[in-house]
């Protein structure tokens, strides 16, 4: 058997084939979350009692549930009852849902940092309720939303590491591969883990100074 | 679906189990880690800071496979619960970490100078005038963790520990439902951690008005 | 002269609280009136039941002839035909300057681009900050922000503009040049209706006064009813509050009126 160490230089490039499908998983995740998370914030901070209360729950729903439980649900729930499912679209559609609890949660948070005047004021030239939203209020709250979501953005990704339990070839599954055909035991997982850091960190740093540029902001309106 | 509850209720048991233990030991690494960060020397805050960033940094996966495989190399033989619940501690301490940091930063620089003035030593500063305000400080954010543990000791299933997913799977091996048994699984974990929620807000509220 | 804006028999309540208690009056066209009273009494309110944004509970609204109250298919049109400048200025802060009083052109009056810069640009000449066109709120001042508020407003050429004590939150230095502004409005016969406390300004330029205390309408009539017989025990206490208050003060709106 040969030691890792030579055969480490093959073995990195087959864990880094990975990283591909990573950041698409990661990419498709998050905009299902964003897709679903926005509509749902607006509907709670605009919509009435009734929008209010559904998405309270909603959200609840969202984040009290392991994605990974959601993962098993999609994949093999929907395998035996309606159709084969890709373990990709699986991940995406758990890992989405998840992510648009936390996302609408931003979102909200952002939408009712802008403030009613912002709404008066538009509402006061003639613009719709609507079009009030678009243009006025949407714009500001996403810029508001960025440093929060810029983390939700980090929490993906490493979130994506649960798609191997459904087969999808991500860094993780990949490392483990190398775990079980070198037998090595750790330095798979030490290399992913450092490919893994090399992404969160840079993201994490930005969210930490975009959030102190917003505190900056908000301290001075 | 009465018959088949009880299994899962075992394994909930072992989802506690694993999140309780593990949030204790993420408050001991999490508020040490935190005043290593806001008080320690140079060389014990840097340290204190990679444990930090390279734990939030990195997936909890990964961190678990890490110590599950990594462990019996180093001749440490443990069961998979065993190594679950540290990889879970480690981990959560480093995000505890953060809200502690915080929490002690917000207390700010102006209480640590009062009780130095008044002649009182660094540490006895930090004991008696810092922590008790920032503990107090960080009680939501951490009983938001907190109440989140269960959610994510699921993971532990990955390393054969068998808890409430791990069970999950065994009985659909036997009735093959899978749609309806973790729709019923989901909802385990909803209550369970909305009841944890409940109860850590109601001691909230309480302690809230003991002390101020 | 015809009547501009009638208001009759409003009520409004919050929840379980009535603010606004059966208010009536009538605003003739090219006139100032100003709405003055203590704090909480319903004013700001009451202007938000003017131009629909929170329509009342009882009672009615007229522009000129229509009735805002029944006219609810149509209310974005006719709420754009008043113009509202806010306490707390309410700059739209992720567009620079001109965008701001280029919006409301553009997107509710459908004007093309071109044009509606044009306006923009009047507008902003008008109270003075055209040379800010490219700046963003936030390296505004307070006075320079209402300003801009003024002109976005005024770029809708609007029958009615609804002030909401637009120098309440502005350090006093910057008070004179948002007066300054409103009195050259004034003196153009825009037609006015003003909640504020700067009785200098009132008596410069209102046709009207209204004093509402508690929700009601307790006493109404000229400046100089008000600044030498006034009737009501209420009116003379709070009067007398405001001028040992803001005594000061009128005297540099005065300074401001000569520039």
């Amino acid at each position: 058997m040969p030691s890792l160490l030579d055969v480490l230089p093959s073995q990195f490039g087959f864990i880094i084939e990975g990283l591909p499908v990573t950041i698409s998983l990661t990419a498709c995740g998050l905009g299902l979350g964003f897709l679903t998370g926005l509509p749902l914030a607006i509907l709670r901070v605009y919509g009435g009692k009734s929008g209010r209360q559904f998405v309270a729950a909603y959200e609840r729903v969202m984040r009290s549930v392991p994605p990974l439980v959601l993962i098993f649900l999609f994949y093999f729930g929907i395998q035996t009852t309606v159709f084969e499912i890709p373990g990709f679209l699986a991940v995406t559609l758990a890992l989405g849902l998840c992510s648009s609890g936390y996302q609408s949660q931003i979102f909200r948070g952002a939408l009712e940092s802008i403030g009613s005047g912002q709404m008066d004021a538009a509402r006061s030239l003639g613009m719709s309720k609507l079009q009030a939203i678009r243009r006025v209020i949407a714009p500001q709250a996403l810029r508001f939303a960025l440093p929060s979501w810029a983390n939700e953005l980090a929490t993906m990704v490493k979130d994506t590491s649960l798609a191997f339990v459904v087969g999808v070839a991500e860094l993780m599954r990949r490392a483990d591969y190398v775990r079980a055909a070198t037998f090595d035991p750790v330095i798979p997982f030490l290399v992913v883990a450092g490919i893994y850091f090399l992404i969160v960190f840079p993201i994490t740093r930005i969210a930490g100074t975009w959030g102190r540029e917003r505190k900056r902001l908000v301290a001075g309106v | 679906m009465i018959d088949y509850l009880g299994i899962l209720l075992e394994g909930l048991l072992v989802t506690f189990e694993l999140s309780f233990t593990a949030l204790g030991i993420g408050v001991i690494l999490g508020l040490a880690a935190a005043l290593a960060r806001t008080y320690g020397h140079k060389p014990v805050s840097y340290l204190a800071n990679a444990y930090i960033e390279l734990i939030r940094g990195t997936p909890l996966t990964v961190q678990l496979f890490i110590i599950y495989f990594g462990l019996p190399s180093l001749g440490l033989l443990f069961s998979p619960t065993f190594s679950a619940i540290v990889a879970l501690g480690i981990n959560s301490g480093a995000y505890q970490a953060e809200y502690f940091r915080g929490a002690i930063e917000s207390i700010g620089g102006g209480q640590m100078e009062a009780a130095l003035s008044v002649g009182m030593s660094r540490t006895q500063a930090i004991v008696r005038v810092i922590l008790p305000q920032a503990l107090r400080l960080a009680l939501p954010s951490w009983s938001n963790e907190a109440a989140y543990l269960p959610k994510y000791s699921s993971v532990a299933f990955l390393v054969t520990v068998p808890e409430l997913l791990a069970k999950a799977k065994v009985v659909i091996a036997q009735n093959l439902k899978p749609l309806e048994v973790y729709v019923v699984v989901g909802l385990i974990y909803l209550v369970t951690i909305a009841s944890l929620s409940k109860v850590l807000d109601t001691v909230y509220e309480r302690y809230k008005f003991t002390v101020e | 002269m015809t009547k501009v804006v009638v208001v009759r028999d409003v009520w409004k309540s919050y929840g379980k609280v009535e603010v606004v208690k059966g208010v009536s009056f009538d605003v003739e066209e090219g006139t100032t009136t100003v709405i003055f009273g203590p704090s909480g009494a319903g004013k700001s309110t009451l202007l938000r039941c003017i131009n629909m944004l929170h329509p009342p509970d009882r009672g009615t609204v007229f522009l000129r002839d229509v009735d805002l109250t029944k006219a609810s298919n149509k209310i974005n049109y006719y709420r754009s035909k008043f113009g509202m400048v806010f306490q707390h200025f309410n700059l739209f802060n992720h567009m620079p300057v001109l965008d701001n009083v280029m919006i409301g052109p553009r997107v509710v009056k459908k004007i093309p681009g071109d044009q509606a810069k044009q306006i923009a640009l009047e507008a902003l000449e008008k109270v003075r900050m055209k040379d800010w066109c490219n700046h963003y709120p936030s390296q505004l001042s307070g006075g320079q922000k209402q300003r801009v508020g003024i002109a976005r407003a005024l770029a809708m050429d609007p029958e009615v503009i609804l002030f909401d004590e637009p120098t309440s939150a502005l350090d006093p230095e910057l008070i004179g040049e948002v007066l300054q502004t409103m009195l050259d409005l004034a003196k153009e016969k825009k037609t006015m209706i003003c909640v504020t406390h700067e009785m200098g300004f009132a008596r410069a330029v209102a046709s009207d006064m209204i004093f509402i205390d508690e929700g009601t309408v307790v006493e109404r009539g000229s400046p100089e009813h008000f600044f030498t017989n006034p009737v009501n025990e209420r009116t003379k206490r709070f009067l007398s509050r405001l001028t040992e208050l803001y005594g000061r003060h009128e005297s540099r709106s005065e300074v401001a009126d000569e520039k």
